[in-house]
């Protein structure tokens, strides 16, 4: 694969990761001041002292987002990468497996989503010590069942091929199958449904947050930050937008280069001319 | 006589989007000229991608799927039709110019009835009224041959078979009394059996209203029984055009001549059949709900030799490739490989087991991974099996690759990077790599265009000489098993119903099936079907 392959659009993509990774990894060098220390009053404005101006209790809003950076990507990367693992590894072994197994592993994943994500998040993160990899635990096997349904119906559909067929002829194992044969046909849905899911991550965090019982405060995080400010809006104030837009950016970053790499998955010819 | 359709000068183009750059004019066909005469049949023949169903759909002014009829006339009675403009052009369609598509069974709507379906034409342009289309439709369900015609119209198209399905579209196409019908390939899909039936139903449907016809076919035996004249296409071009005699017995072009000879093939048995390498003794086999697909049966092959195993579809002959392959675990009986017992279940068979008893797909396209190159799919038998890896397992693999003659630099391609023929080589090298002495071959030709499967079945007989594996060739085509077949079994409906050397199961005294399989299969011979038809007629008056 050549640099030059890959489309502007990835490379806006890739930039613009590379950029939250950097302000995230760097953080305490980039940010002028650190994430809790009230350095004004109360929402100034963009442009003056402070670069993106202040929050809602005089913290500088710029060093906060580098700050949040960390927290946001660390967070709903773990979470998305963790969810993904779990739900295809379990999804193909059911779709492979078929019988009882299958059947015990689709049960299952319809009760766990049977019931509502946000209250049983609830209830498990108040039972749980308040710790991130607990919190990046419960986030990635709630959103691992939206991924089981998906894993399993795309991989159902491969499963019966006669290529998967002829690999059973052979004598391969269930391993073979799942990560050889059933895995790189399946990767485009995936890698679709996983840019949707880290953004979805992002907002189920800042949702956490805003209810207590995500990243807790002084630390800080976008979603938590969008809360903080969004009294302001009313006061035509705009420093709940700014961490929202680097959301929403973040976002459209990722898609951005899931799009370049699915169009590379789903070409039959190795990404070689035409798809 | 005047011409009833003149097709002059005809260009058909589409255009290719390739990502990444600008889109790109292709032409599909260029130059081709032919014309028809009142109540006379035409064939169009060539392989897949010649052109010849976009030729046929341009008697409807109709382009599928983007393409575009950019260059000729398309005159019907002297008025082009391409001038006509879409409010004319539906005056023409579905009233003087009707349509009979492959797949029965996909073009009928599963909703309504038959009947409704089959005059709806003629009631929407106005041509009939309810009470003259229902007699017509009637008078043709009893032409066709279609069992009480009566009733017939009453059914859904899921309540009758294939085989009646596509004479129910022909009632269809000819109801509103149309001047030209285009059949596109209306028999391909259907057992031979059954197309000899249709056949002999659309032959007989014709020359009683005096239609004249377009037939679309990629069968020359087929093509000869139906029709006058004869056009050859290929790669979109005309290559010869002339009388259906002249074509077959006097061809001019050189691609025409091995279209004719295209079932030239033949071979004898091998004399000693005793060397037995697998024995399938008294197999009864099914599905979970009690329905047998196989029942009692029993046959044997030798070593280095080719079972071919013949019957319709449903006749349960795949099956059987499943219960030797350990897939489908056999109810009763045993399978014995090389005098041991091999274990009924995949599960339970070793890895030496399955390396000896390899299979070939009928679609080369499903049975290998879409996201592995050549080198991936034939050199994971060898590593699986042998364990060569780096250096030795390319190598073998070039090896592999010269010996079903595409040669080493196809190993970075993928499959969608081959074309037919190549696919169910590199399956075949697949098959080979793990040098087996039993290939399961399901149908590998019958997707095929003819000189293409012709080419597979030589390349399996030259491998079968070099390396004295075994076959046992699933088919529905006698003319294969005659090219390529040590001994034979016939199936029908689970049954064995005949077994042993070729020479002995193809000569008579035949049972009633074989019998009705072996006339079945058109032969390229001008009066075939009148023929066949004339000996079923005597057969049956003679009850």
């Amino acid at each position: 694969m050549r640099l030059s392959s890959i489309p502007v659009s990835a490379w806006v993509g890739i930039l613009g990761i590379a950029l939250a990774v950097f302000c995230a990894l760097f953080a305490p060098i980039i940010a002028p001041y650190s994430e809790s220390q009230i350095v004004g009053s109360v929402w100034e404005p963009i442009g003056g002292d402070y670069l993106l101006g202040t929050d809602n209790l005089g913290r500088d809003l710029f060093s906060r987002l580098i700050f949040g950076a960390r927290t946001t990507i660390f967070v709903a990367l773990a979470a998305t990468v963790l969810s993904f693992s779990l739900g295809m590894l379990l999804s193909f072994t059911a779709a492979v497996t078929g019988g009882l197994i299958d059947q015990a592993f689709s049960r299952f994943n319809d009760l766990m989503m049977a019931i509502p994500t946000l209250i049983f998040a609830l209830v498990v993160l108040a039972v749980l010590p308040q710790q991130l990899w607990i919190l990046i635990l419960v986030m990635a096997v709630l959103d691992s069942t939206r991924v089981y349904r998906i894993g399993r119906a795309v991989a159902l559909d491969v499963a019966v091929m006669e290529f998967v067929e002829a690999a059973r002829l052979r004598g391969e194992g269930t391993g073979w199958i799942i990560f050889r044969e059933i895995l790189p046909n399946t990767l485009s849905p995936l890698l679709a449904e996983f840019g949707l899911r880290f953004a979805f991550s992002i907002l189920f965090l800042s949702t956490l947050s805003f209810l207590g019982l995500g990243i807790q405060p002084p630390a800080a995080d976008w979603g938590g930050m969008v809360k903080d400010n969004k009294d302001g809006i009313i006061f035509g104030i705009s420093a709940a937008l700014i961490p929202g837009g680097a959301i929403a950016g973040l976002a459209i970053c990722v898609n951005l280069v899931v799009d370049w790499l699915m169009k590379r998955t789903s070409s039959l010819k190795g990404g070689r001319g035409d798809a | 006589m005047p011409d009833l359709l003149s097709v002059r000068n005809l260009k058909i183009e589409a255009t290719s989007y390739p990502p990444g750059e600008p889109p790109k004019t292709v032409t599909l066909v260029e130059g081709v000229n032919f014309d028809v005469q009142k109540g006379k049949v035409l064939g169009l023949i060539g392989e897949s991608g010649a052109g010849k169903s976009t030729i046929g759909l341009t008697a409807l002014a109709y382009g599928r799927g983007g393409v575009r009829i950019t260059g000729g006339e398309v005159k019907l009675n002297g008025e082009d039709l391409l001038k006509l403009g879409p409010n004319g052009i539906r005056k023409v369609r579905g009233a003087k110019v009707c349509y009979v598509a492959q797949s029965a069974a996909a073009a009928f709507n599963p909703a309504h009835r038959l009947g409704e379906q089959v005059i709806e034409a003629s009631l929407k342009h106005g041509i009939m009224s309810r009470a003259e289309a229902e007699k017509r439709a009637l008078y043709l369900f009893k032409v066709l041959g279609l069992p009480s015609p009566e009733t017939f119209g009453q059914r859904y198209p899921h309540q009758v078979s294939g085989g009646q399905l596509q004479r129910a579209m022909t009632a269809m196409a000819l109801c509103p009394n149309p001047e030209l019908i285009v059949f596109d390939e209306p028999t391909t899909a259907l057992d031979v059996t059954t197309q000899i039936d249709v056949l002999a139903a659309i032959k007989h449907a014709i020359e009683e209203t005096h239609t004249a016809a377009l037939y679309i076919t990629h069968d020359l035996a087929v093509v000869a029984q139906i029709t006058d004249d004869i056009l050859v296409l290929r790669h979109g071009k005309m290559i010869e055009y002339g009388s259906v005699k002249q074509i077959i017995e006097a061809p001019t072009q050189d691609y025409t001549r091995a279209l004719v000879n295209v079932r030239g093939t033949r071979r004898d048995e091998a004399p000693d059949q005793t060397d037995t390498l697998l024995k399938v003794d008294n197999i009864t086999a099914g599905y979970s709900n009690g329905f047998k697909v196989l029942q009692n049966v029993s046959l044997h092959l030798p070593k280095g030799q080719t079972l071919a195993v013949v019957g319709e579809s449903g006749s349960g002959k795949s099956t059987l490739a499943r219960v030797i392959t350990g897939l489908l675990p056999p109810q009763e009986g045993t399978i014995s490989f090389d005098g041991k017992a091999l274990p009924k279940a995949l599960k339970g068979r070793s890895n030496d087991e399955l390396r000896r008893i390899q299979m070939i797909y009928q679609m080369a396209d499903t049975a290998m991974n879409p996201r592995q190159t050549v080198r991936d799919i034939v050199g994971r038998p060898l590593t699986f099996y042998y364990g060569l890896r780096g250096r030795e397992k390319t190598e073998r693999v070039k090896e592999l690759l010269e010996q079903i003659e595409m040669g080493g630099r196809f190993a970075d391609r993928y499959p969608a990077e081959l074309s037919g023929g190549q696919k169910q080589r590199v399956a075949i090298a697949r098959a080979l790599a793990a040098k087996p002495e039993l290939i399961l071959c399901d149908e590998p030709t019958s997707a095929l265009d003819p000189l293409v499967a012709e080419g597979i079945l030589k390349l399996l007989l030259k491998l079968q000489e070099e390396t004295q594996v075994s076959y046992m060739f699933i088919t529905h085509d006698i003319a294969i098993v005659r090219a390529i077949a040590d001994s034979v079994a016939v199936m029908h409906r689970g049954r064995l119903v005949r077994f042993g050397p070729k020479s002995k199961v193809l000569s008579p005294p035949f049972d009633d099936y074989t019998d009705l399989l072996l006339k079945s299969v058109p032969e390229m011979e001008i009066g075939w079907l009148e023929r066949v038809l004339t000996t079923r007629r005597m057969a049956s008056a003679g009850n």
